[in-house]
């Protein structure tokens, strides 16, 4: 069957509308797992019914920082690690935004944006943070990160990881944020309706999408290709909904706890702020954003 | 440029975008009806890509089109392609790019 024999199809492939499709075909690698997180991302951002205009989305450097710039809504391509900061003025300044989104890889969010992260967590900052957990460096050539397992070779950690990795649910968890979910790859229903009830959610919200990364993490430890991974995803993964976050920490290719960790309602920074100044000041204080009550 | 396999059988069909797909062979492995398999030839980028072995098989859930990390394929259900054509606007959407 070659390609001169099918006829053309007028059908567009429903993720389109949602791509720079001048960018496209993107550079991730063959087995990457990212684009399939972006189609859950599209898939929830179509179930959502959101208007598109009022939907941004930020990301940092590296692998998955690339999604900004392929997302067809308003984005940005931050510095290294500070995506968070950029969507908070985005989110403070612009109350009226819907939904602003940061999606970006467990390096970027964790190491270099530690700190940012931990904060917008405790502040509470009415973010959706997608993470996509690789367990490394991609990008830069396979460099050992705070998620990668113990006893995971890297480039860095030729004999293999010694360092206690980060168990990022429990992170977000014990920081306050208002909802904490973690998928793979494998899961894409579970990942597009977490990324759905995490748009229309309100707080902090914090996804984890764990992909593989064929050319590097998969390759070092000789994990065979990008859908060898999903299987392993598939065979190990068990899912608990509602599990202490303690307690779903990964080893290297060891038992996988998926689900939804945490959902709960706390004020977000700009409701509490409000709040703290209706209290203090009374008439004399105008509230900040009112106009943000829909969606 | 996309492509369709033209084959009416079952109930839905897989549409590809050929020179796009890296052949990770998502799509393949985790077709619940297993109706996909690799093609014997290249694409333009020397990758296998997938084609429909078993289209009365086909369900057009569009498992593949969730799956696909390139943005390759995607499944319809043939109500809703008649719908779709309806429907349609004039203009192709999707761009031909060389």
């Amino acid at each position: 069957m070659s390609a001169t024999e099918l006829p053309v199809c007028e059908i567009e492939n429903p993720v389109m509308p949602y791509l720079r499709q001048e960018r496209l075909p993107h550079i991730w690698c063959p087995g990457c797992g990212i684009g399939t997180t972006v189609n859950c991302f599209t898939r929830a951002l179509t179930d959502s019914g959101m208007d598109l205009d009022r939907v941004a989305i930020v990301s940092g450097i590296g692998c998955t920082g690339r999604v900004a710039g392929y997302m067809n809504l308003d984005s940005f391509h931050t510095t290294h690690g500070r995506a968070i900061p950029f969507a908070t003025g985005l989110r403070l300044a612009n109350p009226d935004l819907a939904k602003v989104v940061v999606y970006s890889g467990d390096g970027d969010l964790s190491a270099i944006g530690g700190n940012h992260l931990i904060h917008a967590a405790r502040r509470n900052m009415d973010l959706m943070v997608v993470c996509v957990n690789n367990f490394t460096y991609g990008m830069t050539g396979g460099q050992v990160a705070p998620t990668t397992p113990i006893g995971a070779t890297q480039t860095t950690m030729p004999y293999g990881n010694f360092e206690n990795p980060f168990n990022l649910p429990f992170l977000a968890d014990a920081c306050g944020a208002v909802y904490v979910a973690r998928w793979t790859v494998y899961h894409v229903k579970q990942l597009a309706k977490a990324m759905l009830e995490g748009l229309k959610k309100k707080g902090f919200v914090f996804i984890e999408a764990m992909a593989p990364c064929p050319t590097l993490y998969s390759r070092r430890n000789r994990l065979g290709d990008g859908v060898d991974q999903l299987k392993y995803y598939k065979e190990k993964s068990k899912v608990v909904n509602g599990a202490d976050t303690k307690e779903v920490g990964l080893t290297f290719q060891g038992d996988i706890t998926v689900g939804k960790f945490v959902d709960r309602d706390r004020p977000t920074w700009l409701e509490a702020m409000n709040e703290h100044y209706t209290h203090h000041f009374g008439d004399r204080y105008t509230p900040y954003g009112g106009s943000h009550a829909q969606d | 440029m996309s492509e369709a396999a033209p084959i009416k059988k079952g109930k839905g069909t897989i549409f590809l975008t050929l020179e796009v797909c890296k052949g990770c062979s998502y799509c393949i492995d985790f077709c619940p009806a297993h109706c996909l398999e690799f093609s014997r030839e290249f694409n333009r980028k020397g990758y296998h890509y997938p084609v429909l072995s078993s289209p009365e098989d086909c369900t057009g859930c569009d498992l593949c089109g969730l799956y696909c990390p390139d943005f390759a394929i995607f499944g319809m259900r043939f109500k809703d392609i008649e719908q779709r054509r309806q429907a349609a606007a004039p203009e192709p959407l999707i761009p031909a790019r060389g």
